[in-house]
């Protein structure tokens, strides 16, 4: 910290701290003591205050004890002469500042409750989305788990113009980054700019416009706290294992855009204690000693046509920017964007017309890597707002190809066209839909591109497993319905060999060690019958992957001899979890919930908790907010299972596992099944109905409790005996 | 005026030594040239230790002589140089270990007596590392109170002084690889009072007479003084007192006040000062003083116990050792009250010559024309009251010859290991982390250890500041206590400021983290700070595995007392390369230099050396420093690793 940058991030803490105390006064003036605040839908209370401190801030009154303690943190200005050390005590002054900008956002909310969206999208008049409710910080922060994205950039203030903007955007997109708005300068805003260069925001494309003051700042950094607690399992008030972990695992950084304010100063502070460098466009005092960040502290007076490439090196990430030749831009971050009706240029499928996606295998001498054929009309020959048939057909060669392959394959079509901005594609197989936005096509954008980037990503990611890929693209009515015919049979193939396999016939398992560098002692072990309890990964996938990629987070695992058949325990299963798991865990068994249950990691779709008197078990899934029948909601649940640990009476699953063979079967499977959310009972409603009429109690739908019954076990169990469910008839679950 | 400006480079004392020449004052400076250091003595070639003797063994001049000439140069009992050299080299470890220890266990006394309530006036300061120290004793805390607490901590520690088997608690500090290597060598001590007796008894006419196994034993005696005593001392007066942390304090005979009642407090162990600094500004004191016609009471400290002081309550500094006397030279000294250790007979002969009182209130340390007044911890108040009310009785016979000289500077202290760890992260990212990344990428060089004494027959405080510029200008974050701290205080190199002198690397540093690139680690027994310091870097890993692999260096370009000699073995048998000055106590024998100046360094990774010139010195730690940096491979710079998803998950858990 050079003194300069001390004495202003210490200064500006006094100014916040003084500001959140007023207006904390006046919340109390008019509100009372009592009065309930927080940020809306999340656990976690006001985040960095529960992670760092421990405290949890419920009540307006609680805020008391969070101001009393930034000012016992608070240090004095720093003498201009003789100073004492200061970098230390410009670190806690960060720190005090993202307390104290946490009370001023909680009181914002109370004062004005729909000042943000509170969604992951902006509207037509406010695009501030304020704080990520828990369902998002889930849904967003598996991509930083598994990678998709290293980080976030936390982007202060405003570029010179709108297109200077929208440039650092479109490259912190390209480099997968997520972008994190707040604050303001010269009266303009980053997110505003953005806005006004056409650019969609939001967190569907990873430009996130958090608030309009500097405050919003502690969204980010709540974020990125959340984090650790969500996905690495670190209990709150254990600031420090907090802090290293985002240094370690979560590569953000900040961009001061504009004159660097003692405000700015004090959050610039406040980010270094998590390890966050800041990289500036003014010519601010730099801090190039490295310790607390990995590298430099402070880079200073950075063009804009080199800040995202200087922020990327300093903070210390590789991220590859796929330079594709196509007219748009294109990366994992364009995904989420969509492509309004209004906005359309070429619509095919989505019920207007037949579309299909078709991966195949063919000899090598039938495929020409790297061909794209179109056949019919193009974007060029049709006017704006059009509709086409459309068949795409990619045709694989290789001697490492096998059909198994196919599938997965053919499901990367659907994130890939969506990488490439200004497109957006929805579904798969004979059901797919895509739209392309008059943007795009004025840049030139027509279908042979899309074969050209389907060639190169999958070379790129699965150049293992072929050798040569061709592309055609069909939009003539008789020709896709040809292909439609011919695809449909496969599919009915595929769908009958997935589904025909069974774990007692398999040998060999698969490992998913992806979430470790969330929850470092966590191992997923994927069977046919147990999916991944992300939902992300089945068996299918994870084979795949390990044949892509040998060495990487899924591996195969030879089950060995069988140690226990029910319980689902096997030699080779625990030799390998061991070792995984670096030494942690000795053994689990994969079929039971009482029983040494499976790690959960952070990332789990649901979890499930033993219900006692019930003598069942009951379900929840993480987009059901409320209380449930064992005394806790879905996020104190994964916070109490997650992190790596073997927890019996509980074990986080996927969604999809619910209604698989498997599902607890050690412990009576699906027929211990007595609770869950009305909304996840609707969501798996069809396999539900199916895997009820194979256990043979057809009506158990209909006998399984949800929130309209009740959310204690004394509310349900009458319910239950009235409809008779099994598991009341059952074993005692507890033994 | 020329022969003062030739014994130190700090303007105070040069006018003060020509007022003392005006004044026909004889002090230290003078004496040192009337009396000429005995040739024998000074190379440890002379045995006194029977009646035989003494018999002085030394080389014939030029230093050449046959083998014949050699077989008869030995001690009538037929000790050997080899013999005598070591002999006298234990046996000032043996003193400097005893000084430091019984230090500590006056302290260890002082804080059983406050965890017992016996002694009013004093409380337990510091509960956090009261507690870090009950864990790491393994001491019950549950829901009991801090004093119950201490008095087990209190009791345990007291033990370690008598201990007879096993070995010392504090060992356990040290990097395992160090422990290891000291019990292979058979020197990690069993008790503090053991090896200091074992010393004695081993050096008695007749005993053992084999260098090597002397030395030996030196290392094992200093082991206890800088891993024991010394570290006893320091641990318990952070609790009883307060654990250092940064303070702007004012250090040069310019702090005196001729409008003031002035009283020094000089010597080592804290109780005393810390009594003194409260009652010196007690009301009814500071009234007193005005019935005296003095508009207050202005206390200032000398020598270690003046760095405790400091450290603790900006009590502001009079001078280092050499100044004490110079301090009475001013006229304006009501008092110089003492303890122990360092404290000049000469000070009441310097005293006669004007109305300062000298008051000694150890019972082990009274001088002769000196005033004795006992300063006891059980009644603590009361008999500092007393002293302090003897120098402002003496304030109105204070005669017309006043001069204080202006010269003051300003100085940053309190750098303790526990203030570094946090001044590094703050409160949520404390930790050694950002040193040894900044020595790691090169920024720092390395960090040199700069202790000791003063020494007449060197320039005053000269060594000492020439080595350390030279050490900062290259890169060597530089970590001071003692009397040395204080002479590079004077010359301005513990303010921030002072980056300016550091190289490119360690300015930036400095400017980070808002230090000065000279550290002040406290007063002599505070070396065990540096050691404990030593560890943390090991600990916090990239640096090697033992406190020998990193590159640090030491040294005591001015040192004078035996106590230097032990604080020097201990460094040397913690691993760290140690340079001495002034002269050295065995170049009597070759054999018994070269073992410690060069076969050392294959046994314990340090070793020690000899050289007098600062800027020298300083390279010979640098070549250390960069020999050090060699074999960690981080003599050059390293690529940036840029982190991709894998790398990432191949972290250890958060």
């Amino acid at each position: 910290m050079s003194k300069i940058i001390a004495s202003a991030a210490i200064r500006g803490a006094h100014k916040i701290i003084t500001r959140a105390e007023k207006e904390w006064q006046a919340a109390m003036e008019k509100w009372g003591a009592n009065e309930p605040v927080g940020f809306p839908g999340t656990a976690y209370y006001l985040p960095i205050i529960y992670g760092i401190t421990g405290l949890k801030v419920e009540k307006l009154g609680d805020m008391e004890t969070v101001l009393a303690k930034c000012k016992s943190i608070l240090p004095p200005p720093v003498r201009e002469e003789h100073p004492l050390p200061y970098l230390a005590p410009a670190l806690d002054a960060g720190m005090a500042t993202f307390f104290a900008e946490e009370l001023i956002e909680a009181i914002g909310y109370l004062a004005q409750p729909d000042f943000y969206t509170k969604q992951e999208d902006v509207t037509e008049d406010n695009i501030w989305l304020g704080a990520a409710d828990d369902v998002i910080l889930r849904k967003r922060g598996i991509e930083f788990v598994d990678g998709t994205a290293p980080g976030f950039a936390a982007v202060l203030g405003a570029a010179p113009n709108p297109g200077i903007a929208a440039k650092i955007a479109q490259e912190l997109q390209q480099r997968n980054l997520y972008v994190f708005m707040a604050g303001e300068y010269n009266g303009k805003r980053f997110a505003e700019q953005l806005v006004e260069a056409g650019v969609q925001i939001g967190w569907g494309t990873r430009l996130v416009s958090f608030g309009p003051d500097t405050s919003a700042t502690v969204f980010a950094m709540g974020f990125a706290t959340r984090a650790a607690m969500s996905f690495g399992g670190v209990e709150a008030g254990d600031f420090r294992k907090i802090l290293i972990y985002n240094k370690d695992r979560v590569f953000a950084f900040a961009l001061p855009l504009g004159y660097v304010t003692d405000e700015w100063y004090a959050n610039a502070a406040g980010a270094i204690n998590w390890g966050f460098p800041v990289i500036a466009d003014t010519p601010i005092p730099e801090v190039l000693p490295t310790g607390i960040c990995t590298y430099e502290h402070v880079v200073s007076n950075v063009a804009h046509d080199k800040i995202v490439a200087r922020a990327v090196e300093v903070r210390g990430l590789k991220t590859t920017v796929t330079e594709m030749p196509i007219p748009v831009a294109f990366g994992p971050a364009f995904e989420g964007e969509r492509v309004r009706k209004e906005d359309v240029y070429l619509e095919c499928g989505g019920g207007k017309s037949l579309m299909v996606e078709w991966v195949t295998t063919k000899d090598m001498d039938e495929v020409e890597d790297g061909k794209v054929e179109v056949v019919g009309p193009d974007i060029s020959d049709v006017t704006e707002g059009a509709t086409l048939p459309l068949a795409i057909v990619v045709e694989f060669a290789g001697r490492q190809m096998q059909a198994d392959n196919e599938p997965i394959l053919e499901r990367q079509i659907h994130h890939l066209l969506n990488y490439a901005q200004g497109v957006m594609h929805i579904g798969q197989r004979d059901i797919a839909w895509l739209r392309i936005g008059k943007a795009a096509a004025e840049k030139g954008f027509k279908l042979n591109h899309i074969g050209i980037l389907l060639h190169a990503k999958m070379h790129q990611d699965f150049g293992q497993i072929f050798d040569k890929v061709q592309v055609k693209l069909y939009t003539e009515a008789d020709k896709v319905e040809e292909i439609a015919q011919k695809a449909r049979a496969v599919y009915k193939e595929r769908d009958a060999r997935i589904s025909g396999m069974s774990d007692e016939e398999t040998d060999t398992y698969y490992s998913c060690t992806l979430c470790q560098s969330f929850a470092p002692t966590h191992v997923c072990v994927i069977s046919p019958e147990r999916t991944g309890l992300c939902g992300s990964y089945n068996w299918m996938d994870c084979k795949a992957a390990s044949e892509i990629n040998p060495t990487g987070p899924n591996q195969p695992v030879e089950k060995g001899a069988t140690v226990d058949e029910k319980l689902g325990q096997w030699q080779g299963v625990n030799a390998f979890i061991n070792k995984a798991s670096r030494g942690n865990i000795d053994h689990y068994n994969l079929y039971s919930i009482m029983h040494d249950p499976p790690t959960t990691c952070g990332c789990c779709e649901c979890v499930a908790a033993v219900l006692p008197q019930c003598n069942g078990i009951m379900i929840v899934n993480r987009g059901y907010k409320e209380d449930t029948p064992c005394g806790m909601k879905f996020t104190t649940l994964a916070r109490t299972v997650g992190g790596g640990v073997s927890t019996p009476g509980f074990v986080g699953h996927s969604k999809y596992s619910i209604c698989q063979r498997k599902f607890i079967s050690a412990d009576g499977g699906i027929k211990r099944v007595v609770w869950m959310p009305k909304m996840l009972k609707e969501e798996i409603a069809d396999r539900l109905k199916a895997r009820a009429e194979e256990v043979g109690i057809s009506d158990l739908p209909d006998m399984i409790a949800d929130e309209t019954i009740g959310v204690t076990e004394e509310e349900i169990l009458p319910f239950l005996q009235k409809k008779g469910h099994p598991a009341l008839s059952m074993d005692p679950i507890l033994e | 005026m020329a022969k003062a400006k030739g014994r130190s480079i700090d303007i105070a004392t040069i006018k003060m030594l020509e007022k003392a020449e005006k004044e026909k004052v004889y002090t230290a400076f003078d004496r040192a040239e009337v009396i000429q250091p005995c040739p024998v003595g000074m190379v440890g070639s002379c045995c006194k230790h029977c009646s035989m003797g003494p018999c002085r063994v030394s080389l014939p001049a030029g230093g050449m002589e046959t083998p014949e000439e050699r077989r008869f140069r030995i001690g009538v009992c037929g000790a050997t140089a080899e013999t005598i050299a070591a002999r006298n080299f234990a046996r000032m470890i043996a003193a400097g270990a005893a000084a430091h220890s019984d230090h500590g266990r006056r302290v260890a006394e002082a804080f059983l007596a406050v965890a017992k309530s016996e002694a009013a006036g004093y409380e337990i300061k510091d509960e956090q590392k009261l507690l870090q120290l009950a864990l790491e004793l393994g001491i019950d805390i549950g829901e009991r109170t801090n004093q119950e607490i201490a008095v087990d901590v209190g009791e345990i520690l007291m033990k370690e002084f008598g201990r007879q088997e096993g070995e010392l608690l504090f060992l356990k500090r040290a990097p395992l690889k160090r422990q290891e290597l000291w019990r292979k060598l058979g020197v990690a001590p069993r008790g503090i009072d053991r090896e200091v007796v074992e010393i004695m008894h081993r050096t008695h006419m007749g005993t053992d007479q084999d260098y090597q196994d002397l030395i030996k034993q030196g290392s094992r005696t200093a082991l206890s003084d800088g891993w024991g005593g010394s570290m006893i001392a320091t641990d318990l007066q952070d609790v009883l007192f307060g654990t250092p942390a940064p303070v702007l304090g004012q250090i040069n005979l310019g702090v005196l006040k001729e409008d003031e009642v002035n009283l020094i407090v000089h010597g080592h162990e804290p109780q005393l000062a810390e009594m003194l600094a409260v009652v010196s500004q007690d009301p009814e004191m500071i009234e007193y003083a005005k019935s005296k016609g003095a508009k207050g009471i202005n206390l200032a400290g000398m020598c270690c116990t003046a760095n405790e002081v400091l450290m603790r309550h900006g009590v502001p500094i009079a001078g280092n050792f050499l100044q004490q006397e110079l301090a009475i030279v001013t006229g304006a000294l009501e008092a110089i009250v003492v303890d122990v250790q360092c404290i000049m007979q000469g000070l009441a002969d310097v005293a006669q010559c004007y109305h300062t009182k000298v008051i000694t209130t150890d019972p082990r340390a009274k001088i002769e024309g000196a005033t004795h007044m006992d300063f006891d911890d059980l009644n603590a108040v009361e008999t500092a009251k007393a002293i302090v009310k003897a120098a402002i009785d003496n304030f109105p016979n204070r005669g017309k010859n006043i001069h204080i000289p202006t010269e003051k500077a300003d100085l940053i202290a309190g750098f303790s290991h526990e203030t570094i760890n946090y001044l590094l992260g703050g409160l949520y990212r404390a930790s050694y982390r950002p040193l040894n990344d900044n020595i790691i990428n090169g920024r720092i060089r390395g960090v040199a250890g700069v202790v000791g004494c003063n020494n007449p027959r060197v320039k005053h405080d000269d060594v000492h500041v020439a080595m350390v510029k030279e050490l900062i200008k290259h890169d060597v974050l530089v970590i001071q206590t003692g009397c040395s701290a204080m002479a590079c205080a004077k010359a301005g190199l513990m303010v921030p400021e002072a980056a300016q002198y550091a190289g490119e690397g360690l300015a930036s540093v400095c400017e980070t983290v808002g230090i000065p690139p000279v550290l002040h680690m406290g007063a002599c027994v505070d070396n065990s700070r540096i050691l404990i310091a030593a560890t943390a870097m090991v600990k916090d890993g990239g640096l090697g595995d033992d406190i020998s692999d990193l590159p640090v260096a030491g040294a005591a370009p001015e040192w004078m007392s035996e106590k230097a000699i032990s604080i020097g073995q201990y460094f040397v048998a913690s691993g760290v390369f140690t340079v001495f000055g002034v002269n050295w106590p065995t170049l009597g024998s070759k054999e018994v230099t070269d073992f410690l100046f060069k076969d050392f360094e294959e046994a314990y990774g340090g070793k020690w050396a000899f050289e007098p010139d600062p800027i020298r010195a300083a390279h010979l730690m640098i070549e250390h420093i960069d020999k050090k940096r060699k074999a960690l491979g981080i003599d050059k710079a390293r690529e940036r690793v840029l982190y991709d998803m894998e790398m990432r998950r191949e972290l250890a858990g958060a």
